[in-house]
C-alpha cells in the first residue's frame, strides 16, 4: 500500500515535470548511445583492420626441408628429399591448429600458346592453396580433389601469364596452353595481385594439381615444402610447435639430432597484427572511458541539480506528514524509472545510430554487447545514484530547514 | 472545562550564525485547550514564527518542553514526528506551499498519500469534502497558477483539513492577501473553530486578532501579554461591512 502510494507520487511527480524528466533522460540516453555507437566504430574499424592484415595471410605457415651437411657443405635446401607427402598426411591427420593445408612443389618452365610463349613457374598445390593465399578468382573455377587423384593436366593462370600468352584479350577459360611441353587445360583465372613486399610478381605464376605437376613436370615424389594456414595469427606460434613435434616424431629424429626441416610462421606480419589489435583495444578502452565519463558528469549534474531545486517541495512533503523514508524512496523511484527508461531508449538509440553508420556513411562497425552492457549499467548507476544522494541529504534535513530552501 | 492539547514550558530556541547565537525563544510556557482560536501576535524578528513551526513539529526547541496530548515530542523520532504532523496537525503557509502543475484536488490528497491507512477512494472521497469545505468544488481541476492567492490558500487549508487535523497551526496565512479575501479566509477559519478545531494563527495584523479568541504577543523571545478576546468579531459580519467590489 505505501509502496503503492510512492510509485503512484513518484510517477505524478515524473509526468509533471517533462521538461526536467526528458533533461535528465537526455543525459542518460546521450550517454548510454555515445558509447555504443563508439566503441560499434572502434570494434568495426578493428575488425576491418584485421581483415586486412589476415589478407595478407599473416597466419600461414611455412614448411620446408631442413638442410643437410654432406662433407661439411651445406647443402640448398631444394637438393633436400626429406619432406614427402607421408609428412603431409602426418600433418593434416594430427594438427588441430590448423584450418588449411596443401604440399607444394614448383618448377620454372615456358608457357606456350600458339606462337605466344612466356617464362613463368608453375605451383604443384592442392585446392585449398586459394584458402591459405587467401586468392580469389577472377573466372572459371579451382580444380577438385577428383583431379588432383587422377593428376588431371587442368591449371589456373595469373594475370601477368594471360597478359603474355593472350595478348590479343581473348579468354582464356577452357583454352589450351603448353607448360614445358606439357599441355594443360586452363579452367581459371586468379584474382591480381600484384608485386609482394620483395618486389616478386605474384601474378607470374601457374597453379596445377601437385600431383601433375610432380609426375609429369618435375618427375619427383618428394615435396619442395608445405603451407598451411593456422586457425588465427594468435594461434600460429603453437602451430609451429605443433607441426614441428609431428614432423620429429614423423622422421623418428632422436632428442638430440636437430630438425631436418624448418616451420617458419609470418613473424613480423603477426607482430604487426597483434601491437594493431593492441593499440586499437587501447585507443577503444580510452574513448569509451571518456564518453562514459562525460555521460556520467551529465547525469550527476542534472540529477543533483533536479533533486537541490525540490529541496522546498521536499520540505512541504514532510510538513505534510511524508517520512524521510518516504522522500527517499520517491526519489529513488523516480531516478530509477527515468535511469531505466533513458538507459534503455540510449541503447535503442545507440544502434540505430550504429546502423545508420554502417548503412548511409559505409563505415564498418560491430556493436559489442559489452559497451552495451557496460554503458547501461554505469548510466543508471550513476542516474540512480545522484538522484538518491542528494534526496538522502535533503530526507535528512529538518523540514524547515528544507521548506526554507531557496 | 476542555482539555490541554498543547503544553508548553519554558521553550527556547537558539540558532547559531556564524560566531553569533540567536536567541529567537527565550523561555516560554502556556498551555492551549482543544477548541481555542488563538492567534500569536508580535512584530517580526519576535520570535512567532519560530514558535509555530516548533508547534508544528517542523522545528526542534533548543531546551524546554513541549507535549500534545501529554505526550512530550522531545521522546519521539523523526518517523513519529512524520506521523503526528500527518495525523494531529494541519499546517499552512503563508506562501501556500503548493504542489506546481498539480491539480487543487491532488494537491488536498497529498497528505492522505502518507498515511496508508487511508484506501485510494477514501482518499478521493475525503479530499471532495475538504475541498467542499473551502467552496472550490468548481475548481477542483485547476492547477495552482490558475488559481488566485485567496483560492490557493483555500486550497492550502483543504489540504490542512483533510487529515482531520485536531490542530491547524498558520503561519501568515492571510499575508499575501488584501483585506477582503482574508476576512473570506478568516470567515474559513472561525467556521473550523466552530466545529471544535483548535487553530494557532501567527498574525501581526491586530484586525486579524480580533477574530480570535484568545491572542499571545511575542516580542524578542518572550511572551509580552496573553490574554481572552473580551469581544470576538465575526468574520463574515465583517465582511459584509466591506465596500462591495466593482466586478
Amino acid at each position: 500500500m505505501r509502496l503503492l502510494n510512492l510509485l503512484k507520487i513518484a510517477f505524478k511527480a515524473i509526468i509533471l515535470n517533462k521538461t526536467r524528466t526528458l533533461l535528465t533522460m537526455l543525459g542518460i540516453i546521450i550517454g548510454v548511445a555515445s558509447v555504443i555507437a563508439m566503441l560499434a566504430i572502434g570494434e568495426g574499424s578493428k575488425e576491418s583492420i584485421r581483415t586486412t592484415i589476415s589478407a595478407m595471410g599473416s597466419n600461414m605457415i611455412t614448411i620446408r626441408p631442413g638442410s643437410d651437411v654432406r662433407g661439411g657443405v651445406r647443402q640448398e635446401r631444394s637438393a633436400m628429399e626429406t619432406l614427402t607427402l607421408n609428412d603431409y598426411y602426418a600433418i593434416k591427420e594430427q594438427a588441430n591448429l590448423l584450418t588449411y593445408i596443401t604440399p607444394l612443389v614448383n618448377g620454372g618452365g615456358q608457357v606456350i600458346n600458339g606462337s605466344n610463349n612466356w617464362p613463368s613457374t608453375i605451383y604443384g598445390v592442392n585446392p585449398t592453396y586459394l584458402k591459405i593465399k587467401i586468392t580469389e578468382l577472377q573466372s572459371g573455377s579451382m580444380f577438385t580433389d577428383a583431379e588432383v587423384q587422377s593428376a588431371a593436366k587442368v591449371a589456373l593462370i595469373g594475370q601477368t601469364v594471360v597478359d603474355n600468352v593472350f595478348p590479343d584479350g581473348q579468354d582464356p577459360v577452357g583454352q589450351m596452353i603448353r607448360f614445358n611441353n606439357i599441355p594443360f587445360k586452363i579452367i581459371g583465372i586468379l584474382e591480381e595481385k600484384g608485386e609482394n613486399t620483395f618486389g616478386q610478381d605474384q601474378d607470374d605464376v601457374v597453379i596445377a594439381p601437385y600431383t601433375t605437376v610432380q609426375k609429369r613436370i618435375l618427375a619427383i615424389d618428394h615435396l619442395e615444402s608445405i603451407i598451411a594456414s593456422a586457425i588465427s595469427e594468435d594461434d600460429a606460434p603453437e602451430a609451429v610447435t605443433q607441426v614441428s613435434e609431428i614432423l620429429r616424431k614423423q622422421h623418428k629424429l632422436t632428442e638430440t639430432e636437430e630438425d631436418d626441416f624448418h616451420v617458419r610462421s609470418m613473424e613480423e606480419l603477426i607482430s604487426t597484427f597483434s601491437s594493431t589489435s593492441e593499440m586499437l583495444t587501447i585507443l577503444l578502452v580510452a574513448v569509451a572511458s571518456i564518453s562514459l565519463l562525460i555521460g556520467g558528469i551529465g547525469i550527476m549534474n542534472i540529477m543533483y541539480v533536479s533533486v537541490k531545486e525540490r529541496t522546498k517541495e521536499i520540505g512541504l512533503r514532510m510538513a505534510v506528514g511524508g517520512k524521510g523514508s518516504d522522500i527517499l524512496m520517491q526519489f529513488l523511484i523516480e531516478a530509477i524509472l527515468i535511469s531505466i527508461t533513458g538507459g534503455i531508449l540510449g541503447v535503442l538509440l545507440g544502434l540505430s545510430s550504429t546502423v545508420f553508420i554502417e548503412k548511409f556513411l559505409n563505415w564498418p562497425t560491430s556493436i559489442a554487447l559489452y559497451s552495451i552492457i557496460i554503458s547501461f549499467a554505469v548510466c543508471a548507476i550513476t542516474g540512480i545514484f545522484f538522484g538518491w544522494y542528494p534526496a538522502k541529504k535533503a530526507a535528512a534535513l529538518d523540514p524547515i530547514t528544507a521548506l526554507r530552501y531557496e | 472545562m476542555s482539555k490541554e492539547i498543547i503544553r508548553i514550558e519554558d521553550l527556547t530556541r537558539e540558532f547559531t550564525m556564524g560566531a553569533e547565537t540567536v536567541r529567537a525563544l527565550r523561555g516560554i510556557s502556556f498551555t492551549i485547550k482543544e477548541g481555542e482560536f488563538v492567534t500569536i501576535m508580535g512584530s517580526s524578528g519576535s520570535g512567532k514564527s519560530t514558535l509555530l513551526n516548533i508547534l508544528g513539529c517542523l522545528d526542534q526547541p533548543t531546551a524546554g518542553v513541549y507535549e500534545i496530548d501529554g505526550v512530550k515530542m522531545k521522546d519521539l523520532s523523526r518517523n513519529q514526528l512524520a506521523t503526528i504532523r500527518n495525523e494531529k496537525i494541519g499546517f499552512i503557509f503563508q506562501s501556500y506551499n503548493l504542489l506546481a502543475r498539480t491539480s487543487a484536488l491532488e494537491n488536498i490528497e497529498l497528505p492522505l498519500f502518507y498515511n496508508s491507512k487511508v484506501s485510494s477512494e477514501e482518499r478521493r472521497d475525503r479530499a471532495l469534502k475538504a475541498i467542499e469545505m473551502v467552496s472550490l468544488t468548481d475548481r477542483m481541476e485547476h492547477t495552482p497558477s490558475e488559481l488566485s492567492g485567496g483560492q490557493q490558500q483555500r486550497v492550502a487549508i483543504a489540504r490542512s483539513l483533510v487529515n482531520n487535523p485536531v490542530m491547524i497551526l498558520a503561519d501568515e496565512a492571510t499575508g499575501n492577501l488584501d483585506t477582503r479575501t482574508a476576512y473570506e479566509i478568516m470567515t474559513i477559519f472561525q467556521e473550523l473553530n466552530k466545529q471544535g478545531i483548535t487553530i494557532i494563527f501567527v498574525t501581526h495584523e491586530p484586525d486579524i486578532a480580533a477574530f480570535s479568541n484568545r491572542t499571545i504577543v511575542l516580542r524578542d523571545g518572550n511572551i509580552i501579554q496573553d490574554y481572552q478576546n473580551p469581544k470576538i468579531l465575526s468574520a463574515a459580519e465583517e465582511l459584509a461591512k466591506l465596500p462591495k467590489q466593482d466586478d
